[in-house]
């Protein structure tokens, strides 16, 4: 090691003289002083032996503990945030029941409504049919009257009109005879 | 001191004063007498100073215990997470028994690294006797793991069944060196690569002194620093992880 020094300090300052390590001081190596050996030794025993009692008594333990902890700790999170999302799934998939169950109410009582509508509507329809019936009817027995009205009235006019005709053609106008003529003639050309 | 006296002469003489070792040497805080055993040295100063900053990073950071951490308390669970991750990535869940152990190996290099790096501080870590301890305690501890766990299998470690067998003997010797040399890689590492870094630094503040070669000294000084800051960390993890692994090996030790 001395001469690995002075290689250094010649190569670095060859004019110079340099002082390595005074005479009177042992070794060159304080680390070759043996007569140090025993006394650091023993200081080195003592602070391994503080050290090893601090941290299997109190620091290891202690920092296992909180790491432990930690670790609990968000195992606990995570595993209570998986539970509040199957809460939130659960109450997402009762809402969608609520739903559709509000929607198939919904279509129950718009069907309902249109059923009713529908059975009021037809009484209506059936009603105004009775009425219109009816009122055709009426209409028919009077277009019947007024048209057996009528023909009696041709009947009376055409006896007149040919009594008329035969009294102006020199008959006897009075003559039953005229009138079932006429009356047959009527019947057939009615027939 | 002697020292000083010698010092005061090169910077009268006009020549560098580069005493790149001189940072390492141990020497009492109270009083100048000679290092016993007992005695409270810069080392067991800057060795305390870690457990402090253990202490406070790990214990005083965590005492909220919140859920959602502040920045210490982030740090420290960082630091957690980190070694159990890779005790468990390594050796198994069976390694995990040993986490205390381990966790206290790296969170003591770590913090003496980086506490190491501010100016005018002691590196433990520098020191061959430090890491040769913690490596040796790694070296005994498995080894003594190894046999407790699977008897004579752990030998098995040294017999290498997928290879021929003609092979075997022969790698048997180089697998047995190489178990042997692991705690003297193991510890040189870490001592030497924070000790170099450390040394480098010196001397290039030691050309500081000279106002043309001044830039180009507080450049390099800033970038080693810079690397010595990512050694620091590395080199704690470095030795951390081959614990793991030989952890795995007392444990497994089936190829």
């Amino acid at each position: 090691m001395a001469t690995q020094i002075d290689g250094v300090t010649v190569t670095a300052a060859p004019v110079v003289p340099v002082d390595i390590v005074p005479a009177d001081t042992g070794p060159t190596m304080p680390q070759l002083d043996f007569a140090t050996f025993p006394n650091q030794i023993f200081w080195l025993l003592v602070a391994l032996i503080a050290i090893y009692y601090v941290l299997s008594r109190i620091a290891l333990p202690r920092i296992g503990a909180i790491l432990a902890e930690r670790q609990g700790t968000i195992t606990n999170d995570l595993a209570s945030a998986e539970e509040l999302k199957l809460k939130a799934n659960e109450a997402e998939a009762a809402y969608d029941k609520a739903l559709a169950d509000a929607r198939n109410d919904a279509a129950q009582i718009i069907a309902q409504n249109k059923t009713e509508m529908q059975t009021q509507l037809d009484a209506a329809i059936e009603r105004a049919d009775a009425e219109i019936a009816e009122r055709t009817a009426e209409s028919d027995r009077r277009i019947a009257e007024i048209r057996q009205g009528a023909i009696a009235d041709v009947e009376i006019v055409a006896r007149d009109t040919a009594q008329a005709i035969v009294a102006a053609l020199g008959g006897n106008g009075d003559d039953p005879a005229v009138v079932s003529a006429v009356d047959a003639r009527l019947k057939g050309g009615r027939a | 001191m002697a020292t000083e006296t010698v010092i005061a002469e090169g910077e009268a003489a006009g020549g560098f004063n580069i005493h790149p070792m001189e940072q390492f040497r141990i020497t009492p805080i109270f009083g100048d007498g000679d290092v016993g055993l007992f005695t409270v040295t810069n080392a067991a100063l800057w060795m305390a100073l870690a457990v402090l900053c253990v202490i406070g990073l790990l214990v005083l950071g965590t005492r909220r215990r919140k859920i959602v951490p502040t920045r210490v308390q982030s740090v420290a669970e960082l630091a957690y997470g980190f070694i159990h991750k890779m005790i468990e990535d390594i050796a198994g869940k069976e390694g995990l028994k040993y986490f205390p152990y381990i966790m206290t190996l790296f969170m003591f290099i770590v913090f003496a690294n980086l506490l190491g790096l501010l100016p005018t501080a002691f590196t433990s870590t520098s020191h061959i006797a430090v890491t040769a301890v913690l490596a040796m305690a790694v070296f005994i501890g498995v080894t003594v793991l190894g046999f407790v766990k699977n008897g004579t299998a752990f030998l098995g470690l040294f017999w290498v069944t997928s290879a021929p067998l003609l092979l075997r003997p022969i790698l048997a010797v180089i697998e047995l060196i190489s178990y042997f040399v692991r705690p003297v890689s193991h510890s040189i590492r870490l001592a030497g690569n924070v000790m170099a870094g450390h040394a480098v630094i010196k001397v290039f503040a030691g050309f500081a002194t000279v106002l043309w070669i001044a830039p180009v000294s507080i450049l390099a000084i800033t970038a080693i620093y810079a690397l010595e800051l990512l050694v620091a960390f590395i080199q704690a993890y470095v030795f951390t992880i081959l614990t793991c692994v030989y952890l795995k090996d007392a444990l497994h030790p089936s190829h």
